[in-house]
This record gives structure tokens, sequence and C-alpha cells, in this order.
């Protein structure tokens, strides 16, 4: 295959961006995306060209570190597929592909294809957690946790936590991140005592850092893991309750 | 002779209550106290999350260092198929003894008693954590736990959420991690790598690291320091590990004096995607716990040009179930593997490049249906579709045998401590509880055993005398000095401006380990590595081409500095391969073997452990040896049939 490349190209945070055109000869069908930016590097360090930055690890899907807008696509065109998981017999021989970072308020660019995410630690540790310090924890099967339950509270955990929803959102908004971290929880039996401080504390923190949600449904159709939004419904309505219900405790100390 | 000296401190007395006695034994630091005491914590994979966590509620002041952007994202991620537990929930004969049984046999009888012990044991405590941390493990309809069986084991003891386990078990730990970053008892630096340990008088006091953004290098001191880095299988350049994952802290650590013990003992996995060209950056596992449901074979024809639904049962070789009928299909790794390299080998591989052997689901998905097939391994058939564009409820799969998980490592006594004092050592960067070959589901175990119970409660031995003394301030010329060999090693890469990609070193890297050292090896093929190795490393640092600065973000930069270490450990692994002249687990010396194939160990010569010192580059490196007593395992040949 032969493909024309542009690519961003952006020196440092503050630095201006640009795009890149690459010609790139020769590709096979059976590569993935990110061994097509392996052979591009490779070409340009023989050029004396330095490389392209992109993050990267596991490379089978589920590390959640690659993040490439492919086309104005997060992660692509392929549906429930993560940038390191699509492969080349994708696209059509002679394709042009533009790639950018993700782009969003929150993901300042750091160099090239490379964001900080580290907004999404930041709506964690307000409170994405059940507090069950190492050595108290009673025997496994004392607690019966419905089938349903467990794997409704699965689907939500699959979650990558690699941004694409953020980079999706017109708005940039992080409810599907969250949310599906607010469901993992809030749907099981061992999150039911934290569960209306969390959903309030990791709103309100990703409300702080994040746009907010108008109901584009863009952040279910790039998840490369498919979360619902339906997620984004469950956390609503147990904000809504926690807004009122924590606040009449409050009252009432 | 130097004067290391190896004590385990494994403790005396009846196995089932060592764990026990050696708790009363330790030193404590009370709770006040603790918040006096510096911990480094580098790696964030279960092991160090799960360890970093645990120390902060402890309330000591806790480091952590990782690579990557999050610590959410270092590799124990991408574990598929679970964790082993003694919980014996099926009632089939399960127990602590039988796990800790399991591992020493699995092992292929290399490893310590009293550490495999120890971790049986703790697995119990493992789910308990996990699961009121609100790890979402399968369940059953009634909602109680579901389980189910793993290569190695005849019970049925894995835990597992879909094929995702070391996702859940990680971000547990790392959600743990959170809670603790959020309560101000650990502080956090991501992208951050550590280039050098630091020694004074004798003693772990520090680390030296370079902020990947900015490329600055700075010194950070602690009273004590753990790594849990994970292992080195990326020396083979192509494996399952992530892209970055490598050797470097602990071959720094090792530089330093602490010594590296069994690093030829490798895990080849038989269920990976096999390779298909050379522009290949890493091979995907596919989870052994597919064994469980898919028969592995072969077309008895030698290049049979059928496609595999057209070859008919009687010209198919099960070979698995033929050669092993008691274990079948679920057999230890090293021997899957090796058997499927042995029909590749005899020509009968499939696949374009005749570089595999089939998984066939046909028959369990007649019958199960395909429903059950799809909960139990939706994911990785998805996967492996993405890869290969070929659908695996209609055509078998193809696997072949790939790098995978690396049982040698730092070596460590029963304190998970080092040669080195203050040095800790946790999960796959340690050598202590898989012996010669690691069962499936255990990796995962022995982290989170490490990390959420082990060090917290063995730390405080070490630290308690050190109550009231400041660790080493970072101006001292300790860290001043490490500090500039950090700054010139970084420097001296940039400076060599020679004409060859760092990746084109280590594929080439990569091609000598995997010929030579790999699923078999030889004297021959072992010398044959040590005369490339040398060569290949004067040439990296005579002709490899990192183009950018120190003082920006600098990929090219990052990987030299791990590829340079590869080049050095390489050495290390071969020169263990072929001093131990015995053939246990994953370590294969063709001229130890059965008449029918099968490793033949040499227990009179070398049950012990390998642990070598460092004695400078391309120099020879010092033997100590740590002799291994079986007390309560019986020694024999291990059989599979």
């Amino acid at each position: 295959m032969d493909l024309t490349l542009r690519v961003w190209r952006q020196a440092g945070p503050d630095a201006p961006g640009r795009f890149e055109e690459h010609a790139v000869g020769d590709i096979s069908p059976d590569m993935s995306f990110l061994e097509l930016f392996d052979v591009l590097n490779e070409r340009l360090t023989e050029r004396g060209e330095e490389p392209i930055a992109f993050d990267h690890d596991c490379r089978e899907g589920i590390c959640g570190s690659c993040s490439m807008m492919i086309n104005g696509q997060a992660h692509g065109p392929e549906l429930g597929t993560a940038t390191c998981q699509l492969h080349m017999r994708k696209f059509a021989d002679g394709a042009d592909i533009t790639v950018e970072p993700w782009r969003a308020a929150a993901f300042p660019v750091i160099r090239d294809l490379v964001v900080d995410r580290g907004a999404l630690d930041r709506i964690i540790e307000a409170g994405g957690y059940i507090s069950a310090p190492t050595g108290s924890a009673p025997e496994a099967n004392l607690m019966l946790v419905p089938k349903e339950a467990s794997d409704a509270a699965m689907d939500a955990a699959a979650c990558i936590g690699c941004g694409a929803c953020v980079a999706a959102c017109p708005n940039s908004a992080a409810q599907l991140f969250t949310a599906a971290k607010v469901a993992h929880l809030g749907l099981l039996p061992q999150g039911q005592p934290e569960r209306y401080q969390r959903v309030e504390a990791m709103v309100d923190q990703m409300e702080e850092l994040f746009g907010s949600c108008t109901n584009y449904g863009e952040c279910e159709a790039a998840c490369p893991k498919e979360i619902s939004i339906d997620f984004i419904a469950l956390m609503n309505r147990d904000y809504f309750k926690a807004k009122i219900g924590n606040r009449r405790l409050a009252a009432q100390r | 002779m130097s004067d290391v000296r190896l004590d385990a401190h494994a403790p005396a007395g009846p196995i089932a209550d060592q764990w026990d006695a050696h708790r009363f034994g330790v030193r404590l630091v009370n709770p006040a106290n603790k918040r006096k005491f510096d911990i480094i914590v580098v790696g964030t994979g279960l092991a160090g999350a799960s360890a970093a966590a645990s120390l902060g509620e402890l309330g000591y002041r806790v480091k952590v260092f990782c690579f990557q952007d999050s610590p959410r994202r270092a590799h124990s991620i991408a574990a598929q198929g679970g964790i082993n537990a003694a919980k014996n929930y099926r009632n089939d004969g399960d127990s602590v003894q039988r796990l800790f049984y399991d591992t020493v046999k699995g092992g292929d009888y290399r490893s310590r008693e009293a550490n495999v012990y120890r971790l049986a044991q703790l697995s119990v405590n493992i789910i308990d954590q996990c699961t009121a941390q609100g790890v979402p493990f399968a369940r059953e309809y009634g909602g109680l736990l579901d389980t189910r069986s793993f290569g190695g084991a005849q019970v049925s003891r894995t835990f597992y959420a879909r094929g995702q386990t070391g996702q859940q078990l990680l971000l547990g730990a790392y959600q743990a991690l959170e809670r603790q970053i959020h309560l101000g008892t650990v502080e956090m630096h991501s992208r951050t790598e550590m280039l050098e340990l630091v020694l004074h008088d004798g003693r772990a006091v520090g680390v030296v690291v370079r902020d990947l953004v900015t490329g600055e290098v700075t010194s950070h001191s602690a009273h004590a320091v753990v790594l849990a880095t994970g292992g080195y299988g990326n020396v083979f350049f192509l494996s399952t590990n992530a892209k970055g994952c490598n050797v470097t802290a602990i071959w720094r650590a090792h530089r330093k004096g602490a010594l590296m013990a069994n690093p030829c003992f490798t895990q080849i996995h038989p269920t990976c995607i096999p390779a298909s060209e050379d522009f290949q950056s890493k091979l995907t596992l596919m989870s052994e716990s597919l064994r469980n449901d898919g028969r592995v074979w072969v077309p008895k024809q030698i290049d049979d040009p059928r496609l595999p639904n057209q070859i008919p049962e009687e010209k198919r070789d099960y070979f698995l179930e033929r050669r092993y009928p008691a274990f079948g299909n679920l057999v230890p790794r090293d021997v899957a593997s090796r058997a499927a390299k042995r029909e590749v080998d005899a020509g009968r591989g499939v696949g374009p490049r005749k570089n595999g052997v089939y998984l066939d689901f046909s028959d369990a998905i007649a019958r199960l249906g395909r429903k059950v097939i799809e909960e139990r391994y939706g994911n990785l058939f998805q996967m492996y579709e993405r890869i290969t564009g070929e659908d695996p409820y209609e055509v078998p799969m193809r696997i072949y045998p790939a790098v995978h998980y690396t049982m040698g490592g730092l070596w460590v006594d029963y304190n998970l401590m080092n040669n080195v004092p203050g040095l800790y050592v946790l999960g796959e960067a340690n050598f202590s509880d898989h012996g010669a070959n690691r069962l499936g589901a255990s990796a995962l175990m022995q982290g989170l055993a490490d990390g959420y119970f082990v060090l917290p409660n063995t730390i405080g031995d070490y630290l308690a005398p050190q109550l009231g003394e400041a660790p080493v301030p970072t101006d001292h010329e300790v860290f001043r000095a490490a500090e500039r060999e950090v700054d010139e090693r970084v420097r001296g890469l940039l400076a060599v401006n020679g004409t060859r990609s760092v990746d084109w070193f280590h594929r080439e890297l990569g091609k000598i380990m995997w010929d030579n050292c790999g699923m078999e090896r030889s004297t021959a093929s072992l010398d044959k590595a040590l005369g490339e190795i040398p060569a290949l490393r004067e040439e990296f640092h005579r002709d490899v081409r990192v183009l950018g600065e120190h003082e920006t973000f600098n990929q090219s930069l990052e990987k030299a500095g791990r590829v340079a270490d590869h080049l050095e450990f390489a050495e290390l692994l071969c020169i263990d391969a072929l001093h131990r002249e015995e053939s246990c687990g994953g370590h294969f010396r063709v001229e130890h073997q059965t008449d029918d194939g099968e490793a033949l160990r040499n227990d009179d010569d070398f049950a012990y452990v390998a642990a070598w010192e460092f004695t400078g580059v391309g120099s020879k490196p010092e033997l100590h040896k740590e002799q291994l007593e079986f007390e309560n395992v019986h020694l024999a040949q291990r059989s599979y049939k």
C-alpha cells in the first residue's frame, strides 16, 4: 500500500503546531496503525529527521496509552477498536490519512501526538475507589453479588482510560469516563456505603477540569470498549440523589 | 571471592507455621513512627501499586515512580486469564498444601519452599481483598464467585474477570493507590524513569530519575527502595510484553551490587498469535484459559493443502492429548510450548508461514453453544479477529509459543530484601516463587501477595532500627556522583550520532537471543550468542543514531538507554544458561533430555539458585549459590502423562 500521511507536529506545550506531510510507500495491509508509525519513524531517523512522538505500550488494546485522532475520529474508523488494534487493511490503497493528537483543554499537548491525560487520574483520586484498607477484607463469598450486577459492573469497568470519549466530544466532556467508574463501583454491593459521596466528589472534580455534557453521544461511538452512555444516565441520577441526600444529612448535623 | 553472603532468612519449624512465626519475630515500627520513614517505590504494576497503597495506608511516606503517563497503565493490565487461590470453593480437593505442591512441581523444583508455601497461604487473602475493593470477578447465578481450571493443575481454582483479570486487579490496586495520593501519604511521579540506584555505606538510600517530559535529572532519597519494575522479556525484542517493559531498573541495581538470580529461567507461552512479517513490533498472547475449551492439533500429513475444517478427524493429530493423556491440553506452559515447536520443526506447522498449530473450538461450541464460548472468551476472540482478519468461531485459531514471562530476577530473601540492605524487590522483578517455570494465573497472585501482604509485614524489620535517622540528603556526594553518571550516559548516547536506529539494534539482539537462547539452548548456540552479543553492543555504542535532545520529550533516547542495558544483560542471561547443565522448566538444554524428549533435571549438581554478582561489563560475573532444600515436596521428574 502507498499512503499519504498528514501528521501533527508540535515541539512542546507552548510551541506552535503544524501539519507535516509524508508519502509512505510499501506498507503491508497486515500492519497495525502503530506499526505504520514505527516504519515511518525508522525512515525519518534514517533521513536524520526527528521521529514522531506518540504514546503506546501494550499494543493489545488494554493499557489505554495509544491516542490518535485519525481522519477526525478518535482511534480511527473501526468501531470498538483502539489505535493499536486498528490494521491497515481497513484503509484503501492510496488513502490520505490525517493524524492529530487528542484535542481538549484538559489534555495539553506534550509533543506531537502525545498529550497529558493526568486530569483523568484527578477524577479517580477524588473518589473513584472503595475504601478497603489492605487486610481488613471479609471472606469473599460472605457477600453475594447477583450475576447481573457483576456483569453490568464489569461492562462499565472495562474502560481503559484512554480519553477517546473526551477527544470525540465537541464539549471535551469526561462524562463517559467518569460514569464508567461511578457505575462500576455503584452497581456492586461493596460500593454502596460510599456511593453518594463518591459520585458527588467525582462529578464535582470532573466539572472543574472538563467541559459539560450536552448529550451528543459521540463518546459512546468513539469508545474502543463500547461503553454505553446509559451509564451517564445512571451517574446523573445518582448525582441528583446525592445532591439532595447529602444536603439533607448536612442540615441534620 | 567477594564478601557477599547469601542468607535466605527462611524460617525454621513446620512449613505451615513459618509465616506466622516469622511475623512474630520481625521488628515493628509503631503507628505514630511510620510517618517518620520515607520509602521509594519504582513501578506501578500489581506489585508496585499494591505495595505503595498498603504502605501509605500504614502511614509511611511513600514516593512512587512510573515511566507510563499514568500508574494505571503498567503491563499487569494485560494479564488475561485469572488468578489462582486455594479457596477450595469447588470442593474438588484443593488446599494450601496442594497449591504449594503444584507451584513447586510446576516450577520444576527450583524455587524456595518457604516462599511458595507463604504464597499459597496468602492467595486466599488476595481474593478477599480484591473482592472488597470491587473487582468484578465472574459470579455464579447464586451470586457466589466462579472459578475455572488452568494449566498445571487438576483442580478449578482460578478466579477471573472475563478475559481482563489483570486489568481489573490492577485497577483495584491503582484505585487504592489513588486514594492514598488523595490522602497525601503517597506522592506520585508519572512519566519518570529510574536510571540509577544510589548506595551509601552499602545500603540502598535512593534513586536518580529522569523526567521524561523535560529531561530533568533529579535525586530522591529514602530509608528504603522498593523495585517492582517487572520482567526482562523484551531482551528478545519480540515478546508479549508491552513495548516499554525493560530491564533498566533491575540492571542498574545489579551493577551496583545486587545479585541477579536465575536469569536463564524465561517462560515461553504456548498460545500466542504467530509472527507474520518483519515489521511486527510485538506478539499478542491469547490467554491460556483458552486451552480449557480449545483443542490443540496439527494435520497428520505434512503440507496438507486442505482448510482446517475440511481435514477429517482421523487425519488430525491432537498431540497434547495423545502425549499427555492425564493433563491433555492443560499441561504446563513449557511442556505445551516445546510440543508445539516439535510439530512445527517436523514440518507440520500451519498457516501461511507454517509457523503455528491449530487451537480448535468447534467441539466446545458444539457442546456448550456459541453463547457460552462468547461469554467466556468473547474479547479474546475479537482480539484475534482484529489482528489476523480470521473469525475463530468459524476457523480454528493459529497459535505458536512466544516469550512471555521471566522467572529470574533480582535475588531476594524471605523478607523480599536483596543482598543490598534496604533494597526490596517485588513481583516479576524478583526471582522468588516460580522456580524454572511459572504456572498460569500465578503471576497476578505473586505480584499481589508481595505488595499487599508480604512487604508491609516485613519492611518494618529493616526500618525499625533506623528510627530517628534522617535519609541521606540528596545534595550528598553519592547522589551528585550518580546524577553525573546518568547525565554522562544520556549525553553519550546522543553524541554517537551513528547510522542505525535504536530499534534496529534491538531487533538484532532479539534475533540472537531467540535463535540461540530461546525455547532450546545448546553449548554451541550459547557460545555463538556470547560471541555475537558483545560485538553488537560495541557496534551499538559506535553506530547508534539517537536524534533530538536530552532536555525534551525524546522517545528514541528513552529506548536507547533501555536497549543499552538489554545489551549488557543479555550476556548474563546466556552465561547463566550455559552454566546450568540441565534442563528444567523453561530452560531446555538439548544435551539434557530423556529418550522421549522431556526435560532432564540434574538435582545432584543444580538444585540451587544461581545468583550472579556484577564484576564489570564484558567481564565474567561471579557465581553465588543458594542451595535449595526440599523437605516438604518430594523431588521427582515431572510427569503430566
